[in-house]
């Protein structure tokens, strides 16, 4: 019944026995403990599960775990390095960019992703990006802001001189 | 929710996934993108006993045009129809439509030959493959044969595919000069199926409609393609009557059921608002403009 699956889940190799039924997003919160990851309305609809599959944002509650097998899988928990929040962490809680905060791995995932594939986007590209990603709480105002700052952090720390960078840290 | 109880196949080559398909029958479905189908194993609509997972397999995903056709393959993903500079700069109704299918996120994942498969009534690549006159090959164990998109649906969720077959390639003529195209789709909000949509794919020549290709979503028991309309285009100049003829045939082909997304009158009125702003936006760029 159970079939050997290897994810690597946040840069780390995880491996387990899966019934193919089991949906990537059970995988990640049951199997791994990781319950960054949310579950909102299970069909589809709402983003709030998603996670990123080999760098590509995917709802995880319709994709199969025994799919994700030799895949790499980025969910709100790898987005730290080194006990340092990400800039896109930084800049929704700065900005404002929640409020009950279900929805927000799943945004702050997707706008990782928007953020890789286009360094410097417009407010449009911002809301189209994120139109697959539902939040009830504040009215998208400050999670756009929130992107927009992110992207205005993440090129500034990439055009700082590498010494610059190791000093400040 | 979880599906029920199903074996998992993964198969590396075509042929392992043909040789699966004739073993289990139609005890076995295919998954692709999966944006429809995993939904409805979810909710428990599906129960099939084996998923054969086609997306291990190799060079699956392409999309090329060569010898005077477009070919599309079984894992060529709304993204990157979406991205494609092919489609953007000679097959507008393609371009159109991509980015108007479900959400960012899902078209990350499905598929444009997966959700023809599939055959929701709603769905728009059908209607855009009835507009374009796209043929489907369509392949088993057996060998392949070739179905025109006319032919291969036959009802809600329903087609000609056989459960021992993959469709495994779309084939569209070539876009030839002078052709322009558009997608218009009603929707409520972002990610929800159509309300109404209208796909138009035309060629002009010599200041004449050469061939004019309409077809139309969520307005019937499957993509419809509005042939009197069509037929009333071939060889006249598109002014306004003949616009306008068109856009009342292509009205009196839709066969919308009254549901929340509205009344079958106003669903009718829209694929004709939709095919005569259709028709003008094609001609525009069927002309080098818009």
């Amino acid at each position: 019944m159970g079939q050997p699956i290897t994810v690597t889940v946040n840069g780390e190799k995880r491996s387990a026995e899966v019934e193919p039924r089991l949906l990537l997003v059970h995988f990640l919160r049951e199997k791994l403990r990781l319950t960054g990851t949310h579950i909102g309305c299970d069909t589809t609809h709402c983003g709030a599960c998603t996670v990123l599959v080999d760098g590509t944002p995917v709802k995880s509650c319709t994709m199969l775990a025994v799919q994700a097998d030799g895949q790499q899988v980025t969910t709100v928990e790898g987005l730290m390095t080194g006990g340092a929040l990400h800039p896109i962490q930084v800049a929704f809680k700065q900005e404002h960019g929640l409020q009950c905060g279900f929805c927000t791995p799943g945004m702050m995932l997707t706008s990782v992703a928007l953020l890789t594939d286009n360094p410097d986007p417009s407010e449009d590209d911002i809301r189209w990006a994120l139109s697959g990603n539902i939040c009830r709480c504040t009215g998208y105002m400050n999670i756009v802001k929130a992107v927009k700052s992110a992207a205005v952090q993440m090129k500034a720390a990439a055009e700082m001189p590498a010494e610059t960078a190791a000093a400040r840290s | 929710m979880l599906p029920a109880p199903f074996e998992y196949h993964a198969p590396r080559t075509v042929d392992e996934a043909l040789d699966l398909l004739d073993r289990f029958g139609d005890d076995a479905k295919v998954l692709a993108g999966g944006q429809s189908l995993i939904p409805l194993l979810k909710l428990r609509f599906a129960s099939p006993g084996h998923l054969v997972d086609i997306n291990k397999i190799k060079d699956l995903d392409f999309i090329e045009e060569r010898d005077g056709t477009l070919r599309i393959g079984p894992l060529f993903r709304h993204k990157s129809a979406e991205r494609s500079t092919l489609l953007a700069s000679r097959y507008h109704v393609m371009a159109d439509a991509a980015p108007m299918i479900a959400d960012p996120i899902i078209r990350n994942r499905g598929t444009i030959a997966g959700s023809v498969a599939h055959a929701d009534p709603s769905g728009d690549w059908g209607t855009v493959l009835l507009a374009m006159d796209a043929n489907l090959v369509l392949r088993s164990k057996k060998g392949s044969r070739t179905v025109k998109a006319r032919d291969f649906f036959n009802g809600p969720f329903s087609t000609a595919l056989e459960p021992t077959e993959i469709l495994s390639e779309i084939r569209i003529p070539a876009a030839k000069a002078m052709t322009g195209g558009s997608y218009l789709k009603l929707e409520r909000k972002v990610g929800d199926f159509a309300t109404v949509a209208v796909a138009i794919h035309l060629r002009m020549d010599d200041g004449k409609v050469g061939s004019a290709g309409i077809g139309l979503t969520a307005v019937g028991p499957q993509n419809i393609k509005a042939e009197k309309a069509e037929a009333s285009l071939k060889e006249v100049r598109l002014d306004d009557a003949a616009i306008k003829q068109a856009a009342a045939l292509a009205a009196e082909a839709a066969d919308p059921k009254a549901d929340y997304r509205g009344s079958v009158e106003y669903k009718r009125n829209v694929v004709r608002v939709f095919t005569e702003r259709g028709l003008k936006r094609a001609s525009e760029r069927a002309r080098g403009g818009g």
